[in-house]
């Protein structure tokens, strides 16, 4: 069916505008990141200026900020590894095996989704200290599955659910076990689910920031979040074009996996309980 | 006959014992580690705990009282209420038009759909300290706009972190703009989930446009829509890194929300117990939260 210049009309007429607004603060980095330190306050060079890479190159030289990369990316390894082993067959369960208190089960474990570190941090870094994890990664690895397991079960069960019952009751009789055909159908079956999990888990742990601050006090131990604001602004020099070009390495991959398994997102998000 | 209503059961028996140990490292995991700070974090509200002593004297409601009675307090409620309602106002009307817009088929949509999707998906710890250079009391890119469009005075430029109301606006602004992409993608959900055939019945039915809409759309799109919304709700009002960030509070504690408040009693200042009391006020907005979401939620599966 041809639509009218209506139909894409209003789409353009909405979604353009707050495409731009949206996205302009990203554009502005960009433009930021490539002055010249020196440029950066002219109101004359606001638009031309000669464009440079020294910006990422004292990025990459003169800060931790590799190593907070670093950092960022072996919690978040751990930690979905962790999520993975512990959601995968709880999410299975709630989705196949258990019925009525199931349902309940997992909205309960959902809601914890909702406590907000901002209401733990207090005695979870009495709990750290107790532990001996002040200022060690191990701190981060051990407390952010709580929050990234609820989110992946909750997501799990939905793309669970989606795969057909007859399946799986079909590997069922012919002498598969539950584990066998969570492992040999279900499973394969729901791998662009998967990795939609693991694509979010690892986005929640990168973006974190309440714990990351309360725990870790050492630069060489701060993760990306923690460490740009604290250490790239020596007392009250800010370093902006650097700053700009720490904030879009990693946004851009970010929204750009974002956007490709956005669809998926929705569907175990919205389907998790609403199916 | 034994064998045959022995055997179900008997298997029933094994499935539930399958699911118990399946579910069980989740409910453990989540109940040491949400659980159990939870209940300590009540504990210690009840406590006179310092960051340096590993426990306090028992304070009985000392702590809340003394909360009470602090104007600095009583004013970071108000603010999270202001920061909280106003963004989430705006991100409910924007992002309405947005799915609406974003539901039909039209070239570049997944262009566009990456651009709209940058704010939710870059770290907003990061993101914020952006706004924090667009706010420059120098060198504004903002101010560029305003003073080009003859909107405001070159010598009168607004600091827009350095007074109480501009500060208040700043952030609001950059939690809705952060907040927004979430919502417009759940909303999308809503919309997209409207199946064919009723639109098409509505459209038999002689209804159109804004009719259509209200008596329509909304109605079966609305369950998924409010759990966005509460969603939203409780990622603004329990956050505490774009007003971290971008103000810490200031200027004079006219941007302190219930939060930052919370961390700056409690790490800053090392009163753990008061700390935990202050945090601890967000919970009857978690619960009311929490039940909203119960009942939206079985709402929307039964549409």
């Amino acid at each position: 069916m041809r639509r009218g210049w209506r139909y894409s009309g209003f789409a353009y007429g909405v979604v353009v505008p707050f495409a731009i607004v949206l996205a302009f603060p990203f554009f502005w980095m960009a433009v930021t990141s490539f002055k010249p330190e020196a440029q950066v306050y002219d109101p004359t060079k606001v638009w031309t200026f000669h464009p440079t890479l020294a910006n990422y190159g004292f990025l990459f030289h003169h800060t931790g900020y590799l190593r907070w990369l670093r950092n960022s990316s072996l919690v978040g390894v751990a930690v979905v590894l962790i999520t993975l082993v512990v959601a995968v067959p709880a999410g299975y369960a709630l989705a196949r095996l258990s019925g009525r208190v199931g349902r309940t089960l997992g909205v309960a474990l959902f809601l914890t989704y909702l406590v907000p570190p901002t209401l733990l941090f207090l005695p979870l870094s009495r709990v750290i200290s107790k532990l001996n994890l002040e200022d060690r990664l191990w701190a981060l690895i051990l407390i952010y599955p709580s929050f990234t397991i609820p989110f992946a079960i909750w997501l799990l069960m939905g793309f669970f659910k989606a795969v057909p019952q007859e399946l799986e009751d079909a590997a069922l009789v012919d002498g598969c076990s539950r584990l066998g055909a969570l492992a040999r159908i279900v499973l394969p079956i729901s791998l662009p689910g998967l990795i939609t999990v693991v694509i979010f888990t690892f986005s929640l742990v990168i973006n974190e920031f309440v714990y990351a601050i309360t725990f870790i006090s050492s630069s060489t131990n701060r993760t990306l979040t923690v460490g740009v604001p604290t250490d790239l602004i020596r007392g009250d020099l800010f370093n902006w074009p650097g700053i700009m070009a720490a904030i879009l390495l990693p946004s851009i991959p970010l929204a750009l996996v974002y956007n490709a398994f956005l669809n998926r997102f929705i569907a175990g998000f919205t389907g998790g309980a609403f199916r | 006959m034994v064998g045959s209503t022995r055997r179900p059961r008997y298997l029933a028996e094994r499935r539930g014992l399958l699911a118990t140990l399946l579910i069980s490292p989740a409910v453990l995991f989540t109940a040491l580690l949400v659980g159990v700070p939870l209940g300590l974090a009540i504990y210690l509200s009840f406590t006179d705990a310092t960051a340096g002593s590993l426990s306090g004297k028992w304070v009985g409601l000392g702590n809340y009282r003394s909360a009470l009675h602090d104007q600095i307090f009583r004013d970071a409620i108000w603010h999270t209420v202001i920061f909280t309602v106003i963004s989430q106002a705006v991100v409910i009307v924007c992002a309405g038009l947005l799915a609406h817009a974003l539901v039909r088929s039209f070239r570049g949509r997944w262009a566009l759909r990456f651009l709209i999707l940058l704010p939710w998906a870059a770290p907003v710890a990061l993101t914020s300290i952006g706004f924090l250079w667009f706010y420059d009391p120098q060198a504004s890119i903002f101010n560029w706009f305003l003073v080009h469009l003859h909107l405001v005075d070159k010598t009168q430029l607004p600091n827009w972190l350095g007074t109480p109301r501009a500060a208040m606006s700043s952030i609001i602004t950059v939690q809705a703009w952060r907040i927004l992409p979430f919502a417009t993608v759940i909303f999308l959900a809503g919309v997209s989930s409207i199946p064919q055939e009723v639109d098409d019945a509505a459209a038999m039915d002689g209804a159109t446009g804004l009719r259509k809409f209200w008596y329509v759309s909304l109605p079966l799109q609305l369950p998924i829509a409010i759990v966005a919304v509460l969603f939203g709700i409780v990622f603004t009002a329990t956050d505490m890194i774009v007003p971290y960030i971008l103000t810490n509070g200031g200027p004079f504690n006219s941007t302190q929300v219930l939060t930052t408040w919370a961390f700056q009693t409690g790490i800053n200042a090392g009163n753990i117990g008061e700390g935990a009391a202050i945090a601890l006020f967000m919970l009857p907005l978690l619960a009311l939260v929490t039940v909203g979401m119960l009942f939206f939620a079985r709402r929307a599966e039964v549409t």
